[in-house]
Parts: structure tokens; C-alpha cells; sequence
């Protein structure tokens, strides 16, 4: 343990980390050269961005290595990166737990989703579904849906970057960190708007090879310091910790049959919400054909379960080599877990680099999130409803660069906004609307003939209204510490993540609406639909420049 | 829907869906994507049951400090390696060439060639009752965002 470190904290009280740890200047100069380098790239992508298959697509030029590889940036956030480390180190096998559900996850979107909607869609997840229903009514329901997954995932990501700040960079005073917030929205508008969905994928695909080279040699470095021996490594955790019951489940979930209940809910959400993520769904438009979105997904589950396995030897490291006391005192709490085991492994170099790919991954997820929440804009609601498609690329591409600015003030407003607000809800509750509106629409769609629009919208909006109404009358709402209104109890709904109900009940209505209906769909729209999404007939090629 | 440069016959796609050989496709896709989800599922949620309800099996010391629960979740990123790798071999093997062959044999007979997908894909279905309705609504919407457009 090095000694700088655990004075300093524990001689000043409102000390942080980075003004004890590590040069401040030294992340701040490795997160520029980060940002120079991707901004090289986004420029020249954005030399090609004429069409809409261009600017929201990537012209469907990407190899399915290099979607895969922009799969694994756009999915691995920050709050994977240092949450889960953090959550390791702190309540040991709970948060390896946690981390599992994210992996399983890719399955549904390699056996069900991904090349199914590759052959089928143009750019949005509601390409897909209006395919064979009645198109306005379910075009909109999929882009409310859509925009509201960006909006609760972006909120998160924009907060997070303030604490992100404080933790790595030494701003610590709410004005400091408002104008962090707005630059790193600034930074992500010109991203976007400029490089289109090209330049964003070149952005994560630097950024998840930096984040994997960065954990991995990490990873390597802990295991030699216990000799490459596993059960040695777990052992020195629970050495180290005190906690005898560190490698085993329960210290976090296990409270009682609630926090065991909510841990369920949690995991079904995760797995069933992962492929239905409106950012995850648009990447595998930008390959050329369904075989190359196979191969995405596939070079994706490798690099993030490679991922989540650092994630395991960097937490118990974290559990095995520092303080947890200090870690928990230390701004941003278990999630400085990770920078600090950097700095104990590497000192200020390490950190440096550490601290820069963990904010350039927070960029690049908003990045991801803003091109999508764009083109579902633009795409659905502008091009196919208001202008009822009467609009050529040019104006939709245009439609989109205008939204990537709205979008961006938005993030921006309310990133500041929510600063110092309990908002890591909002991950977990993008994820559970994902998997309760989206996927059982998907899923139906692609697989049973009898689903109808009613089915649909009963199951989009069902699932979106019951995952928001459960988890507006949560605990996270009332009546706990963490709560916004901590002194009133209306929470009617006793967990934090409405999955169990709203999955199960999106699923029920989607059937039930589809069975009620008296409107036949269009039998030759299902076929036409059956038939492309399955032998990619008349999917959309790849732009040639 | 229709070929814009009107070249190719229509199309009768729930003749194609009727084949005999498209019929076997779909049949041989969802036999191995239907039953491998139901297993990685019920696998996960065994796993997560047990990590709620069975921690003390879970805490089960098998060989060092390693126990039940590691293994068992080790093992999950195992099986997803697995899935997956069953699933690109199924694909290569048994889907592709099945796939591809429909696909030539439509593209032969001229459906699903380049110019014809744009249309396709913004199709808009007969929603006549909704129209007049939304049609007002949509030109206020749509005269604030030609007014956004021009900066």
C-alpha cells in the first residue's frame, strides 16, 4: 500500500482522490490525445456521410470483426468498467453475479435477434416491427419506446460523467462539474453530427480496445503478484477484507426475500432487455449482410466475456491488495475501486491511462446513444410519419443532424440536472424497458404469424407504462435513504426493478391483444417479411463509395 | 411494393413461403434456436435461483478457496462460449446453404434486387381512418422542424 495514498486521505476530509492520487493533468493530457485521435477519424468518416445509409448505417460497410468490436464499446459503459470492479471488490461473488447476466444476454441477440433483423431493417428497430403491421401507430410506439430506453440510459451516462470527473480529474465543485457535463456533451455533438454513425463506430472500436488492452494488462498484473493461482488470489481477498463470506453469494443481494427477489428481477431484465437495446439493435445495421451481424455478435460475446472475466481477477485484486474503507471514503465510493488499484499497480501513469479510457468510454457510450436516439428520431418519427416517407436521404440526414443537437442539449440539461442524484436506477430501468416493450414485440414479430397491431401496441406500451408506474411507486422513489422523497412511503411496488412484473406482463398482453384482435394483418406482408428475414432477400446492400 | 422500373413479375411471396424447401428452413432454424434458448435460460436461472435461495451450497468449498458458486459461474461464461460456437457451426453447416439457395433462386426470378428494396422498406400500410387526423397535426410538428433546419 502506498503511503502518499492512505495519508493523504485520511489526513483531509475533503480531500479527493485525484488531488491525491495520481496527476490530475496527467488524465487530462492521455484523455486529450484519446479524444485527438478519435476526432482524426471521425473527420475523415466524415467524408463519406451522404447518404442516410451512411450517416445512420456506416454505409453497412464494417466487417463483423470491427461491429463486434464497436459492440463491445458501445455495451461496456463505465458503470461496467468501474461499477462492477467496485461492486466486486466490495461485496465479492455478488458482483461477479451481477456481471454474468450481462454476458448470457448476447445469446438471445446472436440465436434470435440479430440476423433476423439485420435482413429486415433499414435503420431502426421499427423498421422491423411496422414491417407487417399497421406502420404508423406501431412506428411510433417503437420510437416512444426507443427514445425512452436513450433518454433513461443517456441521463444516467451524462450524470455519471460529472462523478466520473470528480473522481478523475480533481473538478469536485457543482460548477466545475456542470462544465465538464457540458463539454463532454459539446465533444459528443461534434462527434456525431460530424462523423454520423461512422465516425461513432471508429470511436468505439478505439475505446473498447483501449478498455480491454487497459483491464487485460491489469488483469495480468494481479495475477502475477499471486503467481498466476486463482484460489490464491480469492484467498488474499478474503485475507485482506475480513469478510468471511466474500466469495460467496449474499452480502449484497441476500439481505432478505426482497433484495433476493429484486437480484432476480435485475438478472431477467438484463438478459431479456440486453438484445433489445435500441443502440445494440442500430449497430447491426451498419454490416453489410446477416452473416457479418452473426460474426459481430460473436466477436462481441468474445471481447466482453473476455471483459467480464478481467472484471473478476481486478475485483477480488481490488478486495486483495487495498483498504475497503478506503476505497468506500475514497469520491465516487467502491467505484474508485478500480483507478485506485491502478495506482497501487502502476502509479500515476497507469491511473492516467485508466482514468482517460474510463472517461472515453463514458463519451463513447453517449456517442452511441445520441446517433440512435437520432435516427430513430429522424428516421421514424420525422421521415416515416410526419413526412409520411415522402423525404429523401438528404433530408433525413439533415432531420438527424438536427436532432443529434437537440439531443445533445438535452443530455447536456439534463446530465446537469440530475448531478448528485441517485440516477444508477436508470441503467437497470433502461434495461427493464428494453426487455418488457421491446423485445416481446420483436420476438413475436419475427416468430409468430398471428401477432397483430393491437398485440403490438398492447405490448410496447404496456410494458413501457407498467416498468415506469412500478417504478415510479419503488423504493428508489419513496420512503428509503437513497429515495427522492426519503420521508414519505407511497412506495406500493417493493423493489427496484420492475422486470419480473412488466417482462412477464408485456409478454401476456402482446398475446392477449393479438388474440382479441378483430383486424386480420396482411397475410402476404407476413410472408414477405418470414421469407427476407430468413434467407436475406432483398436486404439492404452496402453503400458503395 | 412494386419495382419502381416495373421489370420484374410481382411477387407471390406466401407462394415462396409455402415451398417445400423454405418450409424445411424454417423448420431447421427453429429447431436449434427455439430449444438452445429455452436450455441457456432455465441454465441461468438456475444459477441465479441458487445464488438467492442456496447460498450455502453455493459456499460449498471444492478445491482451494475455489467453491460452487465460482464454478457455476465460470461455468456460464463456458456455456455461452459453447452456445455460441454450436450455433456458428449449425449455421455454416445446416442454415447458410439452405438460406442462400432460396435467396439465388428468388434473385434469379429478379425479386429483391437493390432498387427495389428503398420502396419496400417505407411501404406504408393502408391506415386511411388515421390519416385526415394526423395530417394536421403533423404540419404544425413539421413546420417547427423545417424552422430548426435553417440555422
Amino acid at each position: 500500500m502506498s503511503s502518499t495514498l492512505s495519508t493523504g486521505l485520511l489526513t483531509s476530509s475533503d480531500s479527493t482522490l485525484s488531488t491525491e492520487v495520481g496527476n490530475p493533468w496527467a488524465n487530462i493530457g492521455i484523455f486529450l490525445g484519446f479524444v485527438a485521435v478519435t476526432l482524426f477519424f471521425v473527420i475523415r468518416a466524415s467524408k463519406n456521410n451522404k447518404t442516410a445509409a451512411d450517416f445512420y448505417a456506416g454505409g453497412r460497410a464494417f466487417s463483423g470483426g470491427q461491429n463486434g468490436t464497436a459492440i463491445a464499446g458501445d455495451y461496456l459503459s463505465a458503470a461496467s468498467f468501474l461499477g462492477i470492479v467496485g461492486a466486486i471488490a466490495i461485496y465479492g461473488y455478488d458482483g461477479f453475479l451481477y456481471s454474468i447476466g450481462f454476458l448470457v444476454a448476447w445469446l438471445i441477440a446472436l440465436l434470435l435477434v440479430a440476423e433476423l433483423m439485420r435482413n429486415t431493417g433499414k435503420f431502426t428497430m421499427a423498421d422491423v416491427l411496422s414491417f407487417r403491421l399497421r406502420q404508423q401507430p406501431v412506428r411510433i410506439a417503437a420510437a416512444i419506446s426507443t427514445l425512452c430506453v436513450c433518454l433513461f440510459y443517456l441521463l444516467a451516462q451524462m450524470a455519471g460523467a460529472g462523478a466520473l470527473v470528480s473522481l478523475l480529474v480533481g473538478v469536485d465543485s457543482r460548477a466545475g462539474q456542470s462544465l465538464v457535463i457540458a463539454l463532454v456533451g459539446a465533444l459528443m455533438i461534434v462527434y456525431v453530427f460530424i462523423g454520423g454513425m461512422k465516425g461513432t463506430t471508429w470511436v468505439q472500436i478505439i475505446k473498447a480496445t483501449l478498455l480491454i488492452l487497459g483491464s487485460g494488462v491489469m488483469t495480468v498484473w494481479v495475477m502475477a503478484l499471486f503467481g498466476f493461482n486463482f484460489s490464491g488470489l480469492l484467498g488474499g481477498a478474503v485475507e485482506n477484507t475480513g469478510e468471511a463470506n466474500l466469495l460467496e453469494p449474499g452480502l449484497q443481494y441476500g439481505a432478505d426475500l426482497f433484495t433476493r427477489l429484486d437480484f432476480i428481477s435485475l438478472g431477467v431484465a438484463l438478459v431479456l432487455g440486453t438484445a433489445a437495446l435500441p443502440h445494440v439493435l442500430i449497430r447491426f445495421y451498419t454490416v453489410p449482410t446477416a452473416k457479418d451481424a452473426r460474426k459481430s455478435v460473436v466477436v462481441a460475446i468474445g471481447l466482453i466475456g473476455a471483459f467480464y472475466l478481467f472484471t473478476l481477477v481486478l475485483g477480488f485484486g481490488a478486495a486483495a491488495l487495498l483498504d475497503q474503507d478506503q476505497i468506500l471514503a475514497a469520491p465516487g465510493g467502491q467505484n474508485s475501486a478500480a483507478p485506485l488499484l491502478a495506482y497501487e499497480l502502476g502509479g500515476t501513469l497507469l491511473l492516467g491511462i485508466i482514468a482517460a479510457v474510463a472517461f472515453a468510454t463514458n463519451l463513447a457510450v453517449v456517442a452511441g446513444l445520441t446517433i440512435t436516439a437520432s435516427a430513430s428520431f429522424a428516421h421514424d418519427v420525422y421521415g416515416q410519419v410526419i413526412k409520411k416517407g415522402q423525404i429523401d436521404s438528404k433530408g433525413e440526414v439533415r432531420a438527424g443532424r438536427v436532432t443529434v443537437i437537440v439531443v445533445g442539449a438535452l443530455a447536456i440539461v439534463g446530465g446537469i440536472g440530475a448531478q448528485g442524484q441517485n440516477v444508477a436506477f436508470l441503467v437497470a430501468l433502461a434495461f427493464a424497458v428494453a426487455a418488457s416493450a421491446n423485445l416481446p414485440t420483436i420476438i413475436y414479430s419475427l416468430f409468430w404469424k398471428g401477432f397483430t397491431t393491437r398485440g403490438a401496441l398492447w405490448s410496447i406500451y404496456g410494458g413501457l407504462g407498467s416498468a415506469i408506474v412500478l417504478i415510479s411507486f419503488s423504493p428508489v422513489v419513496w420512503g428509503s435513504d437513497t429515495s427522492f422523497f426519503p420521508e414519505t412511503d407511497l412506495a406500493f411496488y417493493p423493489l427496484t426493478n420492475p422486470g419480473i412484473v412488466s417482462i412477464p406482463l408485456a409478454f401476456l398482453l402482446g398475446f392477449i391483444g393479438s388474440k382479441t384482435s378483430k383486424i386480420a394483418e396482411d397475410p402476404v406482408k407476413q410472408a414477405e417479411m418470414e421469407i427476407r428475414s430468413l434467407t436475406g432477400v432483398g436486404a439492404e446492400k452496402a453503400v458503395d463509395h | 411494393m412494386s419495382s419502381p422500373a416495373g421489370a420484374h413479375a410481382p411477387v407471390d411471396y406466401r407462394e415462396v413461403q409455402s415451398r417445400a424447401e423454405f418450409q424445411e428452413l424454417k423448420r431447421t432454424h427453429r429447431s436449434f434456436v427455439f430449444p438452445m434458448t429455452v436450455v441457456f435460460i432455465v441454465w441461468y436461472l438456475v444459477y441465479v435461483l441458487m445464488a438467492a435461495f442456496l447460498p450455502q451450497v453455493m459456499a460449498i468449498q471444492v478445491f482451494g478457496n475455489i467453491n460452487v458458486g465460482i464454478i457455476m459461474g465460470l461455468l456460464q461464461f463456458l456455456t455461452t462460449f459453447v452456445i455460441t460456437g454450436l450455433y456458428v457451426a449449425f449455421s455454416n453447416s445446416k442454415l447458410d446453404p439452405k438460406a442462400s439457395k432460396i435467396r439465388h433462386e428468388l434473385e434469379a426470378a429478379g425479386i429483391g434486387l437493390p432498387d427495389e428494396t428503398p420502396d419496400d422498406a417505407v411501404v406504408t400500410a393502408p391506415d386511411a381512418g388515421d390519416e385526415a387526423s394526423e395530417a394536421s397535426a403533423t404540419q404544425g410538428a413539421t413546420a417547427t422542424q423545417k424552422g430548426a433546419e435553417r440555422p
